[in-house]
């Protein structure tokens, strides 16, 4: 055959045929794969929420409701319940004060406001340093891990803001903006907003303004 | 030039990244672990295949004038189901590759070899061509991804292989790979000129 020579029903015939099959082609795949994506996507979620939270018996990601943080964000709450009593919630949290965008991390509290755990969803922090906070957070040495820290006595924050939390040494910034998106995510659980009497409680933390 | 020939020319002799210096985005991007390097490569190498043959069985019905915007598409359109299958059935493998999966729709290798080789070839010779290229484009970024590994971090595909004290974060971080990929296609040039 030979080739279609350039003439403008042909580019145009052929630039539609084109784009018309990857139309075609491109529906048909997202119709295919978009159920297990959002399956996949859920059972991803719920999985974080069982590790940051006491276990539970109920269906966090069906009774989930909303809170709002001292700074007037709302942030999306799971509750766990086992035995028809609450035992604690997930907080999903984000901070926009990171080194290299957003931070996006999954808090789990019991009902006095104690931390349970923690688990980070996403971030574009520097590797190496900042991309340490997975692991740094957690880990029980000097006054690093924030893992049992309640958070009722004030918000969390690092030792160079007068707090107690050691920060990843040479992330300061990352550790800050870490500890921003644990304090957001008590504040929405607890309904502390912007508004309530513990105005005073947002200062003490520091960082957070 | 029979196909084997062909599957080995991309390999070594025109290998994307030490010889033609092509896709050198990804390849300083995604390099910062052997398996991460490792992955890149595979998924460039089933789309370049794919869209090496299609483009040849496809090319006496796009005229000239109108062959880049059309490659394009048809790239893409290979590249986004992969990325949605892997999403869907290979969530974790997603999790760590998902970022760069569209980066391949804009890698000029797979451009390049459209425009070089398939749309002047046949459907077979392309499929090895793609695959070729694919292969050598593989090995060059599994390569460069391990010694950034060991040499940032002391371990190769996630095993130790020194004290992660004595590595050191340069490698991991972007400069790394350029200081790295310098050394690595000076040496490559010294052992074809020998």
């Amino acid at each position: 055959m030979k080739k279609l020579q350039s003439t403008l029903p042909n580019m145009l015939l052929s630039l539609m045929f084109t784009c018309v099959a990857s139309g075609v082609i491109l529906a048909g795949v997202n119709k295919y794969t978009a159920g297990p994506i959002a399956l996949s996507k859920a059972e991803a979620l719920e999985k974080a929420i069982r590790e940051v939270t006491p276990e539970f018996d109920n269906d966090p990601l069906g009774e989930a409701y909303k809170g709002v943080s001292f700074d007037g964000d709302s942030l999306l709450i799971y509750p766990a319940v086992k035995d028809g009593q609450t035992v604690g919630v997930a907080v999903d949290s984000y901070t926009k004060n990171g080194f290299s965008g957003e931070i996006k991390i999954i808090v789990g509290f019991d009902t006095g406001g104690t931390l349970i755990n923690y688990s980070v969803l996403q971030h574009a922090e520097t590797p190496g340093l900042g991309s340490k906070m997975d692991v740094w957070f957690r880990t029980d040495k000097n006054r690093q891990s924030v893992i049992g820290r309640s958070l009722a006595a004030g918000y969390l924050s690092v030792t160079k803001d007068g707090g107690d939390v050691d920060a990843i040494t040479a992330s300061t910034i990352t550790s800050r903006a870490f500890l921003n998106a644990i304090n957001r995510a008590y504040s929405a659980y607890k309904g502390t907003g912007a508004d309530a009497t513990t105005g005073a409680t947002t200062k003490e933390g520091g960082n957070n303004e | 030039m029979s196909n084997i020939k062909i599957l080995l020319n991309g390999i070594i002799r025109e290998n994307p990244i030490f010889v033609l210096l092509l896709g050198m985005c990804p390849t300083l991007g995604t390099t910062s672990s052997a398996i991460n390097g490792m992955g890149m490569g595979l998924a460039t190498t089933f789309v370049l295949s794919c869209t090496n043959m299609v483009i040849s069985a496809l090319k006496n019905l796009i005229p000239n004038a109108v062959r880049i915007p059309c490659y394009v598409v048809i790239i893409a359109t290979f590249v986004t189901p992969l990325q949605m299958c892997m999403e869907a059935f290979l969530p974790s493998l997603y999790q760590s590759l998902g970022l760069f999966i569209p980066l391949i729709v804009v890698n000029c290798i797979v451009l390049g070899r459209a425009e070089a080789f398939a749309g002047k070839n046949g459907v077979i010779p392309s499929g090895f061509d793609g695959l070729g290229i694919g292969l050598g484009f593989t090995l060059a970024l599994t390569l460069l991804g391990a010694i950034r590994e060991l040499l940032g971090t002391g371990k190769i595909f996630g095993l130790s292989c020194m004290p992660e004290e004595y590595g050191s974060l340069i490698f991991v971080l972007a400069p790394g790979a350029f200081i790295a990929l310098g050394f690595l296609i000076a040496i490559i040039n010294k052992i074809r000129k020998v």
